[in-house]
Formats: structure tokens, C-alpha cells, sequence
């Protein structure tokens, strides 16, 4: 297994936001600003992981008729624990993405990535998926985040580097901010995996 | 036939059963730490704006009082070792939904030692100002009988401009908050003469 050919299919290949396009709603819903968009992202990935690697534990225990709906139980315990965990140690964080991290139970990627990998691999292969898959929607997330919040803001991760009463173009923090940077941003990642082939 | 479907319900009751338990075991680990970071995080500011002059922790010295079934939590402060002022949380309908206030009252002087903004979902930047302080400083100090409406209602409560809706849904909440005092006093200020005197 080649790691680095795995993290290029993850990171952009078949980058969930970028190429598959699956998860939208989280993804334009709490880029505001790069931190917002690493947190959810890391979620994500917590999430993937463990559904994966449970899911493909128990491939050859499922029946194949109600495989959805135990997906479906396994995921959801997984995103309740984590949003939990985050209510109890990350308050901060759970302050900003508390309404969509119960949202993580019907991101198409998690189901896709149990219905299309981990049904049918072995575990390794599975949290191998499940890091790649989940960093590089991560990596989606965070770089949405940063042009959202560098061009609304005038900031990066928090970190404002224009003087405090620049006016900003705070458009891009805005709901249509976030159509616009996934168009252009999906269009320069495209075109880029277009060239390597 | 029989069996596949026996397997179904087996395995799906099986793994629902253990995801279920899990939930329950992680639930229960996680639910003081929870309601810890919801004291410290959401109320504690609130408590340290509107107990301004306590010298303890209120949320230390928090006790439970029961009127007609309902529990609520009070906030004692003190300032030097005497009680001076409670607070207590108390919601009205604002624009998009119930706000949350958190409303201390000054024992001695019968007013208002200030107003907190807890949760609300108002617009942004419109209705969201109820939680600014230029706004919840016009509750400060008034009198606990006063007439807590909007000048519109013939109250005298300036509301914000262009975000009514929202002052009155935090009028409201400090109505209410008033009201309960006025029948919680008796038992709060017994409560805290207990306390003290077992210590």
C-alpha cells in the first residue's frame, strides 16, 4: 500500500468536497473562518474512522437487507460520542459548530465511505480510508475557511493582519461568499488533477 | 427464509443494544463535566456582569428552590461574607425564539443590580444588540416595581431602534423575572438563613 498515493486520492483525487462533491451542507455551512472549518473537518474525520473500522469488523456479520440501517446505528453513536465529548472539553469549539455536529450523522460522505469501502475491505485498508478520506475533507474545509475568512475578515486562523477598521468584503463570510469559493475553488483543484492525470 | 430474517432482527437488535449502552456509559461520564462548562462558560459571565460587586463565586454558592413543581436555580452573592444581591435565569419570547436572561436583583434595595443576556437566536447585528451592554445597562438599578415595558407599550424601557420585537422578548423575561422573585423571596431568604446557620 502506498501511503502517498492514498493521501494524493484522498487530498485530491478524490477529494470528497472538491471532486465527489458529498457534504455540502456542513461544508458551506460553518466555513466562516479557517478554525470553524479544521474543527468540523476533524470531527469529520474522528467520526470516519471509527464508523469504518466498526463497519468492517462487522462486514461479514451484516445482513446485506438491513446493512443501511446498522450503518446508519454505528454512525450515529459515534457522532453522539464525539459531540458529547466536545460539549464536555471543548466548549469553545462546541459553541461554534454545535448545530451541525449532530449533522455529521447524515453527511453522505460517512455512509458513502461505509457503503463503498468499508462493507468491503479489510479493517487496515478501512482506517487507512477513513484518514485520508476524512483529512482531505479536512484539508476542503480549512482551505474554504481561509479564503472565506482572509477575504471577509481580513484574517487567517484568527490572526487579523489588515488594520482593525479596514472594511472588508464581508460577502464572503455571507452564505453567498461560500457558493462563490466552492465554485472557484472546485474549478482550480479540478483543473488541477486534470493535469497530473 | 425464516432464518434470514431471524438474523436481521437479531443482529440489528444486538448491535442497536450495544450502541445504546455505549451512549449511556459515555453520557453518563460526560454529563457533570457538561453542565460545568455550561455554568462556566454561558452563565458565569452573565453572573460576574449582573453580581458585580460580589466577593465570593456565585456559582459556588448556587442553591435549588421549588415553586409549583419547577426547580429553579438561584445564584446568591455576597459581599463580604453578607448576602447582598440572587440571580436567576428567566426567558421571554423575543423575534426568533425565547431569550434567556440572567436577572440579579439587589436584596437590600429592592432593584436591579443588572441584566444578562444568556441565549437568544435574534438576526445578527440587528435584534443580537439586546446583548450588548448599552442596552441591558438601562435595566440596571431600577426599582423591581417598575414598569418593565417598552416606551411603545408605555413602558420605560427604550427599545433598541429597529429591533422591538427583541427589547420587548428581554422586558418580557425581566417581567417575569420580577414577578418570581416577588414569590421566591420569603422562601430564598429562609433558605439562605439555614444555610448559614448550619455552618
Amino acid at each position: 500500500m502506498k501511503i502517498g498515493k492514498e493521501f494524493y486520492r484522498g487530498f485530491i483525487k478524490e477529494n470528497p468536497v472538491f471532486v465527489l462533491l458529498l457534504g455540502m451542507c456542513p461544508t458551506l455551512g460553518v466555513t466562516g473562518t479557517a478554525v470553524n472549518g479544521l474543527g468540523m473537518g476533524l470531527a469529520t474525520t474522528a467520526v470516519l474512522i471509527g464508523s469504518n473500522m466498526v463497519i468492517s469488523l462487522l462486514k461479514n456479520l451484516i445482513p446485506e437487507k438491513v446493512r443501511i440501517p446498522v450503518f446508519i446505528v454505528v454512525i450515529a453513536s459515534f457522532v453522539t460520542i464525539i459531540e458529547l465529548t466536545m460539549a464536555a472539553y471543548l466548549p469553545d469549539l462546541n459553541d461554534q459548530l454545535g448545530l451541525f455536529i449532530p449533522l455529521i450523522v447524515v453527511n453522505c460522505i460517512i455512509l458513502g465511505r461505509a457503503e463503498a469501502f468499508a462493507s468491503k475491505n479489510g479493517v487496515g485498508a478501512s482506517i487507512l480510508d477513513g484518514v485520508v478520506m476524512g483529512l482531505g475533507f479536512a484539508f476542503a474545509l480549512t482551505l474554504l475557511g481561509s479564503v472565506r475568512e482572509i477575504l471577509g475578515f481580513g484574517s487567517i486562523f484568527g490572526i487579523k493582519f489588515v488594520a482593525e477598521e479596514a472594511s472588508t468584503m464581508l460577502l464572503f463570510i455571507l452564505p453567498p461568499g461560500a457558493f462563490i469559493s466552492l465554485g472557484i475553488l472546485t474549478a482550480a483543484i479540478n483543473k488541477l488533477s486534470m493535469k497530473k492525470g | 427464509m425464516i432464518k434470514e430474517y431471524l438474523k436481521m432482527i437479531i443482529v440489528l437488535t444486538l448491535i442497536a443494544t450495544v450502541c445504546g449502552f455505549l451512549l449511556s456509559a459515555v453520557k453518563t461520564f460526560t454529563f457533570e463535566r457538561i453542565e460545568e462548562q455550561i455554568l462556566v462558560n454561558v452563565k458565569g459571565p452573565a453572573l460576574k456582569n449582573v453580581l458585580n460587586q460580589a466577593t465570593n463565586n456565585p456559582i459556588n454558592d448556587r442553591l435549588e428552590i421549588e415553586l409549583d413543581g419547577i426547580s429553579h436555580t438561584v445564584f446568591i452573592g455576597k459581599k463580604d461574607d453578607r448576602l447582598y444581591a440572587i440571580a436567576f435565569e428567566s426567558t421571554g419570547a423575543g423575534f426568533g425564539g425565547d431569550i434567556g436572561v440572567m436577572i440579579g436583583i439587589d436584596i437590600r434595595k429592592s432593584t436591579l443590580s443588572g441584566i444578562g443576556i444568556l441565549t437568544h437566536q435574534e438576526t445578527p447585528g440587528l435584534g443580537s444588540r439586546i446583548s450588548e451592554t448599552s442596552f441591558t445597562d438601562k435595566f440596571k438599578g431600577r426599582s423591581v416595581n417598575d414598569n418593565f415595558k417598552v416606551k411603545k407599550d408605555e413602558g420605560a424601557i427604550d427599545a433598541i431602534s429597529g429591533a422591538t420585537n427583541s427589547s420587548r422578548g428581554v422586558c418580557l423575561a425581566t417581567e417575569k423575572g420580577v414577578v418570581l422573585y416577588s414569590k421566591l423571596k420569603a422562601e430564598i431568604l429562609k433558605k439562605i438563613k439555614k444555610r448559614s446557620n448550619k455552618k
